[in-house]
This record gives structure tokens, C-alpha cells and sequence, in this order.
């Protein structure tokens, strides 16, 4: 009952570098690096001579990313301190980009989610951003009630951080805002919600 | 005549450039028209003697209007004959039949600008788009590029009525050409890129889009395929039980219409998919001749576009 099986969940197939585009941007949290490492073969000097990586390493797995992208020798490559700062970067970046461009974006779920805001809100198309999804499964939640959004969200049911809600997360995502849907649990019988079920791990 | 068409009158017939003019029709009943999207088209049916002719041509009129639709017709050089039958047979007060505007070349509307390139009669959709774009205060530009300037349809017109920064205009003969690397490697993001006119425009467009970068997503295209002639053949039709004649000069949908056999159709040229029609048997060739189907289905031998491919070989049955 905890997993619904609604259809507006997000694929994501995976980055390859378009060899035809003629700047390509990466935005790429912790784990994320990997699914620009791993192309190394892919990577000739005329590609990364106009590529530009955006990393946040976040969480505990994303040690050692930071060196391993710095020896890729790209034409720029900054390490945010946080995914805000990423972010806002990254509206800068776009806001003067042009249409031979491409993003990629690798990270979890709710980090490609608030990436691709940032894109889509730059005119970008979701269907021309290539998207990976590495790392933790953890959710990012939006509450439908308060419309507060819990980050890291690795259980259902959970408590709202805004509102103190037991929520159950729905496969329903929603794109605008990047996050998937809480709903409450125990509305029809306050106090009577069933043990959390790590599903997000 | 369906229920979707009209049964109009020819109000005005202009002659606008060499080869090409505009013809008005307004409907009989005097009613009002449907308000269609930039990009539409209606198909034309016209009887020409015994035989129907229906050819789509993309609506030019301001889409917001519904008092009349407008659309220009070149008269093509090896024309099939609907070019040339109205261009010579079409008179003020006539009344032929049309469908209603159906959209398979509607601008993305999310689109932060919009890049127009148009070569030749390929102009026309553009012209309904750029009423449209303007009203709502969208950014466009339109390249523009004819052969000789006799035969430009409306060159002076659009730099007169949307400027000389959003229309530019190109005549080969006088050796301008559009300068397509320059125009697309600085579009900002969010632009989308629309093509229409001949193939080889068309192909040469589409290739410099994706070489300077461009996702698919935001390059568009209008093919005016025209059905080509060939070898006459005769389809069965496993469904009806009857058999069909077609022509030299007559597609398979055509011969089919004039057989009384309903077939669906949107585009008649071979883009849209609505013509697929299954092969149930064939000894012989499918020739190809859409924009429709992947090169798996065509070699599959299963599927057929009707409007526009042809066949070749002793017999062939389709699943109508
Ligand atoms: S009618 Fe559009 S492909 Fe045949």
C-alpha cells in the first residue's frame, strides 16, 4: 500500500556526451561525477576544451570526485560548497548560453530535479537534457499539505519537517518542482501510522 | 464532402509573382469560418472533370480571422495537375470543397524566440505564424530566401509590414544567400528553428542545426511532398474485397477516394502517419516514399503511407 504504482515518475537514461554540441555544461553532485569519469575515452581535448563541470559533493560519498574531476583538465571546473550555490551558478551560466549548448545533470533524484528547474526555467527543454541518476535513492518530498519540501527523504511513512505530518511518499513527481509528493497517512485514524519502511536507501 | 468540410467560394484570386497566386474563399452559407493555429493547412478539393484532386496547402490569412481563409499556390512545374488547376480552371465565384485547418507544423509555443526560414512558396505557413507571434508580442525573425525576385511571393510586403531587423530576405540569383551558421550559433536558449520548402533547403537546413549543437527538439520542419508518379498498379483491399486501379499519375489514397473507398489522411504528403495502412500481402516492392516511417518499418514490408508510396511487382493487398 506504501508504493503506488502512478506512472509520472522521472526517466532518467543516462549522460553520453553529444559529440555535435558545441559547449557542454555538466552539473554533477557526489556520486554523479561517475557518470562523467566513466566517458573518459569520450572526452577528446576539442570536447573538453569547451566543457564546463559544476560539482557539489554532498553527502558523505562524494569524497575524492573533486581531484579525479580537476585532472580532466576541462575549460572550467568549480566545486560549490552547496547545492544553492550550484544552482545560482549555474542560472548565471545558462542565462548567456546559447543553443549549441548542452547540460548534463548526475546526481540523485532531487538534486537533477532542482537542476532541471533551473534549466527549464532558462527556456531549456526537459526532453534535450540528458540526466543520470547516481548516488542514493533518498527522496526529496513535498508536502501537499503545508507545501513544505523534506530533503533526503529515505523512509515511508515520514515525519514533515514543516508541519510534523506522518506522510507517506506517492510516486507522484511533480517536474515544476522537482520533488515527489507527501501525503498524509493516518487522516482517517490520527496516531495510527505504520512502521516506516526504508524504501529510498 | 465530411462533416468537417466546407463548401466555399473563391472571393478573390490575386496574382501576387511569377507562377504564384493567392486565392481567398469564403463560405457559402456565409458563416463564419474556424479560427485556426499559425502553421495550419486545409485541403483543397477540386473536381476536375471526372477525377477529384485534393492538395493541401498551408493557410496564409491572419488565423484570428474567420470571415475567410487565404492561401497562395505556385504552380509547380511538373504539377500533378492541382497547381495547375488552380492556377488556369479556378475563377472568382467557384465553389470548391475544403477541410477544416488541420495543425501538423503549430510553433512550440513555450519557445523563447522563434527563427523562420523559408524558401520559396515554403513562405506560407510562416505568414499565419508571424501574425500570430506578433500579436502576442513573441520575438521571431524570418529568413526568407527566392530564386529570382519575380518570383517572390510577398518579399516586399513582410519587410514593410514586420521591419527589416525581424525579416530578411535573400535572392540566389542575385547572389544572397542565408547566412545559416551565423544565424544559428547565436540564438540564445529557448529558440526554436522552423524550416519549409524544397527538400533540399529543408535537409541543408536541418543538417546545420544539428551541426551547430542544436537538440532535434527544437529544429522543426514542413515537407511539401507531392505524391510522385510511377508505374500504374492495382492494390487489393482485404476488408472491402475489391480491387483497385492506380494510376501513373494518382497516389494509392487517390485511386482509393475515387473508388469510393475511405481512407484517413491529414497531410496528403507523406509527414503526418495518418495514411499507414498494414500490408497484408505483397510479391514485389514497396517503393517508399514518406517521411512518416523508420527505415526498420519500411524494410519490415508491413506498413504502407499511402498518400505517397507506391508499388512495383505482381500483387500487393492492403488491410483496408
Ligand atoms: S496522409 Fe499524412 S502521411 Fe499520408
Amino acid at each position: 500500500m506504501l508504493v503506488e504504482p502512478i506512472k509520472s515518475r522521472p526517466v532518467y537514461k543516462g549522460i553520453t556526451v553529444d559529440p555535435r554540441a558545441r559547449r557542454h555544461i555538466f552539473v554533477l553532485e557526489g556520486e554523479g561525477a561517475n557518470a562523467l569519469l566513466e566517458q573518459k575515452d569520450k572526452l577528446t581535448p576539442a570536447i573538453l576544451a569547451e566543457t564546463d563541470i559544476l560539482y557539489v559533493a554532498r553527502g558523505s560519498v562524494g569524497r575524492g570526485y573533486e581531484e579525479a574531476l580537476a585532472a580532466l583538465d576541462a575549460g572550467s571546473d568549480w566545486t560549490a560548497p552547496t547545492v544553492e550555490t550550484l544552482l545560482f551558478r549555474l542560472k548565471v551560466v545558462l542565462g548567456s548560453a546559447d543553443m549549441g549548448t548542452r547540460l548534463y545533470i548526475a546526481g540523485t533524484e532531487g538534486f537533477i530535479g532542482q537542476a532541471m528547474q533551473i534549466a527549464l526555467d532558462a527556456g531549456m527543454d526537459y526532453s534535450a537534457i540528458p540526466t543520470e541518476h547516481r548516488g542514493s535513492l533518498a527522496r526529496r518530498v513535498q508536502c501537499v499539505h503545508c507545501k513544505g519540501i523534506t530533503e533526503n527523504v529515505t523512509t515511508s511513512p515520514f515525519t514533515c519537517t514543516h508541519c510534523g505530518l506522518s506522510l507517506f511518499v506517492r510516486d507522484h513527481y511533480s517536474r515544476r518542482i522537482g520533488a515527489f509528493q507527501g501525503v498524509i497517512i493516518d487522516a482517517e485514524e490520527p496516531g495510527n501510522v505504520p512502521e516506516p519502511e526504508e524504501l529510498y536507501l | 464532402m465530411s462533416q468537417t468540410d466546407f463548401s466555399v467560394r473563391v472571393a478573390s484570386v490575386t496574382p501576387v509573382a511569377e507562377t504564384i497566386k493567392r486565392f481567398r474563399f469564403e463560405r457559402v452559407d456565409g458563416e463564419a469560418l474556424p479560427i485556426f493555429s499559425g502553421g495550419a493547412h486545409i485541403v483543397v478539393s477540386m473536381k476536375d472533370g471526372s477525377v477529384t484532386r485534393r492538395n493541401a496547402y498551408s493557410l496564409m490569412s491572419d488565423p484570428a480571422d474567420p470571415s475567410g481563409y487565404e492561401i497562395s499556390v505556385a504552380k509547380a512545374e511538373e504539377s500533378r495537375g492541382g497547381s495547375v488547376f488552380m492556377h488556369e480552371k479556378v475563377k472568382v465565384g467557384d465553389v470548391l470543397t475544403i477541410s477544416a485547418p488541420v495543425n501538423l507544423f503549430s510553433p512550440d509555443w513555450r519557445g523563447r524566440k522563434h527563427i523562420l526560414i523559408a524558401g520559396g512558396i515554403g513562405i506560407t505557413p510562416f505568414m499565419s505564424m508571424m501574425a500570430q507571434f506578433d500579436k502576442a508580442g513573441v520575438a521571431f525573425e524570418l529568413h526568407y530566401a527566392v530564386r529570382e525576385r519575380a518570383r517572390g511571393a510577398y518579399l516586399e510586403d513582410l519587410v514593410a509590414r514586420y521591419g527589416s531587423a525581424r525579416v530578411k530576405t535573400y535572392v540566389s540569383e542575385e547572389g544572397t544567400r542565408i547566412p545559416l551558421e551565423d544565424i544559428l550559433t547565436r540564438q540564445p536558449l529557448g529558440t526554436h528553428l522552423y524550416v519549409c520548402g524544397p527538400d533540399r533547403l529543408i535537409a541543408g537546413v536541418l543538417d546545420a542545426g544539428r551541426d551547430a549543437g542544436w537538440p532535434d527538439y527544437n529544429l522543426h520542419a514542413e515537407h511539401f511532398l507531392t505524391p510522385p508518379p510511377g508505374k500504374p498498379f492495382s492494390v487489393e483491399l482485404t476488408r472491402s474485397g475489391k480491387t483497385v486501379a492506380v494510376g501513373e499519375h494518382e497516389s494509392i489514397l487517390e485511386a482509393l477516394e475515387a473508388a469510393g473507398v475511405d481512407a484517413p489522411y491529414l497531410c496528403r504528403g507523406g509527414a503526418c502517419g495518418q495514411c499507414e495502412t498494414g500490408v497484408a500481402a505483397c510479391e514485389g516492392i514497396l517503393l517508399h516514399n514518406d517521411l512518416f516511417l523508420s527505415d526498420d518499418e519500411k524494410a519490415s514490408g508491413k506498413k504502407i503511407m499511402i498518400c505517397v508510396s507506391r508499388f512495383e511487382g505482381q500483387r500487393v493487398a492492403l488491410e483496408l
